[in-house]
């Protein structure tokens, strides 16, 4: 087994996609450790991103933001800038683990480990996020969305690396937020979890919509129907019933040690109301 | 496997091992270093008895690799207190009874020294969620909620 | 010696203070040595190979590749562990348990191990032991477990206790039954009754340190070992006993120990260790993953308890039953009849009986928690004494005080109490301002008792005065808790001197004579008896010394505020003599001055709790929130008051983990779904109030101070009280045990839909 931290990213994708045996790209470590320590995976080889210059950064462009792999989630935390504007992705990149293990987590790992709870994923769909892959065939740009899909598993192709998760400038009255269900207040993986991000127009009708279910299905899911309830709306009692349903309706949950089908169905329906009440607050809907 | 020679920082000295590219820095301290007031009570980042400080981060030692803390800066209970001064935190945890059989109290008073450090007044709430990551199942966390308090407001007069 | 343990009314001058523990400062500095903390030169590293399997034959187990691996020292099996147990059928269980021999019984039954340089080599070496598993149908829940249709874990038991000898074998090993009185005529004289079925899951203790210990055999056949443990006397005796050894050849020594709340009572790993380091004849360090101390380490027995209980219109009780079902694991134990002697202890009933069933399942052996099958028949009991009260139309603690247990009541498992804490636990809640706090929407109270026993047992203390008059007290039974620090004041009051001029250890168990165990609440109870005795003998002593030195009769001198006083006008000129001039003296007067205790400390006396619990709930998800949790338990004589009420907040965060998350989850495969701190929710900081605690000191007759147990009865009450809370809050009996947001929900959805 090897340990090796490259200066670039170059090198990084170079040395993932010349590997013979498994190789693993350790940021945070916070997965893969524990992956490591029961067993699950033995690398032959490991390559730490975290010396590549500009992945510890957080950069703030006239597009929006540009948020490096090796970031720790604690550090999105203390971005005053970020969490103004993606007050939900934050709070949901802050949601994952214990505060030691948010001084290490990245938002890429969490997107990367490819589990249908990741805390951040359903807030950086919600967000219509994108991620910057770097790989032997060059630099690209994707849909989070588009990277797990299924438990564990990726779209990118060997030596691909993803450098940066981007986010949109924000519009006016724009608003986003993240819920989870977890049985204690900290330190559980989420049973069901929701992220609604929305903009309203002058009158404070919901003008656009995105909502992502977490712990439902094998992957995040993209809720279209909810936004399609949501459009237009004021977020009245009616709206907000017929939201719960549909996203009731959407998931296709399974029966384990965290949670029963039964109960992710109903509390997805809570969440997404209650998450989508929060992200309509912090667009100034009233 | 080839050894990874580090050089780094342990408590303000300069630490020099060698290390497996596999092996915890949790590892590294307790066996190789001799370092055990840090604990493995999960080995998984569930418990927070291996806490230490990185480079001014609170982590696991259990979720960082030996390898890692090149170059860095680590932070260890044995670094606590001054020479036989103790630290407010470590005074008031004893004043209070905030431990029982103490296998969690290094790694509470490390994530109680991270907290303080960035919020010197914090609300009964703001403790129970900044050390919700470290479990303690002798106290109910009643007398070490308790101490800080205590220990926040030593080290505001201070 | 003639010690007198009886309780005399004195006014106390260290008992009752909050000085800081003598252990303190390495506790918070990293210092203190704990299981794994311990190191020697060439140890190697052991580790265990564990069944996959819930329930499989052992057909044959291959060593060889792993025994060629570079680095490997030693690999054992069950071959390695000869039967000694010589028809000790209790001992055998321990043994099987340690290494399986015909049969793996669980997921996570050890089935072999090994020794190796390394952590590493160590790893590698049990990936290339094969083992020959055929696999057999298995069995986790405890009522299918009862079933006549079930598989079978040993087909050589025939349930004892029944009036017929059975004629088939079962996985029912015992029955129980304890009550006085006639049901039947009771029930007849009822004017409401209350009949429940309740389940409770199996939940581990969850102590933060993972079983940890250093062993090292030499070839002369002494031996060595260091080891987490709350009990180092028994300890060595099981190991001594398993590997064939004479007990004064093994001295254990106890490291600091890391939480065991009765995990740390019975052996694992150690005889591992030891026969491990015997075959490789280097020392052995062996420590537990958290992933093996889930799966394979002592949790409780899951549940399932039928309860019916009747009353007057007035609100006497007039009848109570409960059959009680205990899983215990793979082997034989007593815990559903211990559930059956607590369930019905707070009450005073003409009409009582309870039957305990003890029963076999795939799962790890049971091992001691806290006040062990207490807790679930509180919770059974408790939860039908609200809802019989809501029935009559009594408050629930006016109620519990009309049929509460009193000095001269004949228990519902056999003694008279003497003078007990159940009535003023009861009158301190119900004057308690918890108790009149308002409520808001989706709140509700709860509150209900508990029982337990407490222990005494065999315990022994040194005591030893150095020249500069400073104390060593060498104690037996292990610090889990403080107990140092409460043994410290024992020896201070006794001695009239200083807390700081005592310094109280552990002594290892070729230093002193043998010790129960720290269990059954004893640590402070019976060791402080015989830390009392042991000073008493050394102050008699000291005023021979003194006696000696005046020339003067013994009995003219007496032992007051640390001093010797020649008693009496004619030895006026005669100035007292401290601890310390004595002791510096004693050198020329007969030697080293000490005082020793051997004693069974008997009468411990029995204890009670009431508690109180204010809980929110989400009645869209089901989730829980503890507003507001007071504790009232007596103590007899709370020795060092912080320790106590340290107690009592612990036992009650363990019970509302319990009440609300805790759960040991198998899959279809029988296999442990959630060995680990993420899926086993322990309470964290955030999920928990303050816990208030009043403690009250009725004392114990049978102990000079009055002292009684404190550490098991406050992990009895929660479940119960949690559970009348939640029920209260949101409408619907709760009868499942953990009561997660999953069931709540469903609870209160099955409630909507009628």
């Amino acid at each position: 087994m090897r340990y090796i931290r490259p200066l670039s990213i170059e090198d990084a994708a170079g040395l993932l996609a010349g590997s013979t045996g498994t190789a693993a790209i350790l940021a945070g470590g916070s997965d893969l450790l524990v992956r490591m320590k029961g067993g699950f995976i033995e690398p032959d080889l490991i390559v730490d991103i975290k010396a590549i210059e500009g992945l510890n950064e957080i950069r703030e462009t006239s597009e929006g933001f540009g948020i490096g792999a090796a970031v720790p989630c604690a550090v999105l935390g203390e971005s005053k800038a970020l969490k103004k504007a993606w007050p939900g992705v934050v709070e949901a990149a802050n949601l994952i683990g214990s505060k030691q293990v948010q001084g290490r987590c990245t938002i890429v790992g969490n997107l990367c480990n490819a589990s249908p709870a990741a805390d951040s994923v359903p807030a950086l769909v919600a967000a219509g996020a994108k991620a910057v892959v770097v790989g032997p065939g060059g630099r690209r740009t994707i849909a989070v969305e588009a990277v797990p899909t299924g438990p564990g598993k990726t779209s990118l192709a060997k030596g691909e690396i993803i450098e940066a998760i981007l986010l949109d400038r924000r519009p006016p009255r724009a608003g986003d937020a993240y819920l989870r269900f977890i049985p204690r207040t900290e330190m559980d993986i989420a049973v069901v979890s929701a992220g609604v991000n929305l903009t309203l127009d002058e009158q404070g009708r919901v003008k656009s919509a995105r909502l992502a279910l977490g712990a439902v299905a094998a992957t995040v899911i993209l809720v279209e129907e909810a936004a399609e309830v949501l459009v237009g709306s004021k977020l009245d009692e009616a709206t907000l019933e017929r939201l719960a349903k549909v996203c009731s309706g959407a998931c296709r949950p399974i029966d384990d040690k965290r949670g029963t089908i039964e109960f992710r169905r109903k509390v997805a329906g809570v969440l997404a109301k209650r998450a989508a009440i929060a992200a309509y607050k912090r667009a100034g809907g009233k | 496997m080839a050894g990874v020679a580090v050089s780094t920082t342990i408590n303000g000295d300069d630490v020099e091992y060698l290390c497996q590219p596999d092996e915890t820095l949790l590892d590294v301290l307790r066996d190789r270093l001799g370092l055990t007031g840090a604990k493995e009570g999960c080995g998984t980042g569930d418990c927070g008895a291996c806490s230490i400080i990185l480079d001014d981060r609170l982590v696991c030692s259990c979720l960082v690799l030996g390898a890692e803390a090149e170059g860095r800066r680590v932070e260890t209970i044995e670094g606590m207190a001054h020479g036989d001064s103790l630290h407010p935190l470590q005074q008031k945890f004893l004043e209070h009874a905030a431990l029982q059989c103490g296998i969690c109290t290094p790694g509470f008073l490390i994530a109680a020294k991270d907290l303080l450090a960035k919020n010197p007044d914090p609300t009964e709430e703001e403790i129970r969620f900044g050390l919700a990551g470290n479990l303690c199942r002798c106290t109910g966390y009643d007398k070490i909620v308790r101490a800080v308090q205590d220990a926040a407001s030593v080290m505001k007069g201070a | 010696m003639n010690f007198d343990p009886r309780y005399s009314g004195r006014s106390f001058t260290s008992v009752g203070t909050r000085p800081i523990r003598p252990d303190g400062v390495d506790k918070v500095t990293g210092r203190a040595r704990y299981g794994a903390d311990f190191n020697m030169a060439g140890q190697l590293v052991g580790r265990v190979l564990r069944s996959p399997h819930a329930h499989a034959k052992i057909r044959k187990i291959d060593t060889s590749k792993a025994e060629k691996l570079a680095g490997v020292k030693a690999v054992i099996t069950a071959a390695d562990l000869p039967d000694l147990t010589d028809g000790d059928a209790a001992m055998y269980d321990i043994l099987d348990n340690c290494m399986a021999r015909e049969k793996a019984f669980y997921d996570g039954h050890a089935v072999a191990a090994v020794a190796a340089v390394d952590a590493r080599t160590a790893r590698q070496a049990l990936k290339l032991i094969e083992v020959d598993y055929e696999v057999l149908p298995h069995v986790v829940d405890v009522d299918e477990a009862m079933k006549h249709t079930a598989p079978l874990l040993n087909d050589a038991i025939f349930t004892e206790g029944l009036d017929e000898k059975p004629v088939k074998p079962s996985n029912v090993t015992k029955r129980t039954q304890f009550g006085h009185g006639d049901i039947q005529e009771g029930f007849g004289q009822a004017d409401f009754v209350v009949e429940r079925s309740f389940k409770t899951e199996q939940t581990h203790q969850g102590y933060i340190e993972p079983h940890a210990c250093v062993a090292n055999v030499s070839s002369d056949g002494t031996a060595d070992l260091w080891v987490c443990t709350q009990g180092h006397f028994v300890y060595r005796q099981h190991c001594a006993q398993l590997l064939g050894m004479e007990a004064s050849k093994l001295r254990v020594t106890s490291s600091e120990i890391g939480g065991g709340f009765g995990g740390k009572t019975h052996v694992w790993a150690e005889p591992v260790a030891l026969a491990l380091s015997r075959k490789a004849g280097r020392p052995v360090k062996l420590v537990m993953t958290r992933d093996e101390v889930f799966r394979a380490s002592g949790p409780t027995s899951a549940t399932s308890i039928d309860v019916r209980i009747g009353a007057r219109k007035d609100g006497t009780i007039t009848a109570a039953e409960a059959t009680l079902r205990y899983s215990c694991g793979p082997y034989a134990g007593m815990w559903a009849e211990i559930g059956a002697m607590t369930a019905f202890a707070c009450y005073k009933l003409d009409n009582v009986k309870t039957v305990g069933y003890e029963v076999l399942v795939n799962r790890p052996k049971t091992a001691a928690y806290r006040a062990p099958s207490a807790p679930m028949a509180a919770f059974a009991v408790e939860s039908a004494v609200d809802e019989l009260a809501k029935e009559i139309g009594m408050d629930p603690v006016d109620f519990r005080i009309r049929n509460a247990a009193q000095e001269g009541t004949r228990s519902s498992y056999g003694p008279v109490y003497g003078p007990i804490g159940i009535g003023p636990t009861l009158e301190a809640a119900k004057n308690h301002p918890h108790m009149k706090a308002p409520l808001g929407k989706n709140q509700g109270r709860g509150m209900a008792c508990g029982f337990w026993f407490n222990f005494g047992g065999q315990t022994c203390t040194d005591l030893n005065i150095g020249m500069d008059g400073s104390v060593s007290l060498a104690v037996g039974t292990v610090d889990v808790g403080g107990s140092r620090a409460s043994l410290s004041l024992v020896a201070a009051e006794e001695l009239g001197i200083d807390y700081g001029q005592v310094k109280a250890v552990v002594a290892d168990t070729s230093s002193l004579g043998y010790n129960d165990m720290t269990d059954g609440s004893r640590g402070t109870f019976s060791s402080s008896m015989a830390t009392i005795s042991a000073a008493r003998n050394a102050i008699k002593v000291l005023r021979e010394r003194a006696a000696q030195t005046w020339d003067i009769p013994v009995d003219d001198v007496i032992w007051e505020k640390g001093h010797a006083i020649a008693k009496g006008e004619k030895y006026g000129n005669l100035a007292a003599l401290s601890l310390k001039e004595i002791a510096a003296a004693s050198g020329k007067t007969g030697g080293p001055i000490a005082g020793h205790s051997e004693l069974v400390a008997d009468g411990a006396g029995v204890s009670f709790a009431t508690h109180i619990c204010d809980i929110e709930v989400d009645p869209e998800t089901g989730s829980t929130r503890v507003l507001r949790y007071t504790v009232v338990q007596d103590a007899g004589k709370a020795v060092h008051p912080t320790y106590v009420e340290g107690q009592y907040q612990g036992g009650a965060a363990q019970g509302i983990g319990w009440a609300l998350n805790e759960e040991y989850i198998y899959g279809k495969d029988g296999r442990l779904q959630n060995p680990g701190f993420l899926d086993y929710r322990i309470p964290v900081c955030s999920d928990l109030p303050m816990i208030d605690t009043q403690i009250l000191e009725i004392p114990n007759p049978n102990h000079p101070y009055g002292v009684r147990g404190v550490g098991e009865t406050s992990i009895v009450p929660p479940l119960a009280a949690i559970a009348n809370a939640v029920s209260n809050a949101v409408g619907v009996r709760m009868t499942h045990i953990p009561m997660s947001p999953p069931r709540i929900l469903a609870a209160i959805e099955a409630e909507r839909e009628g």
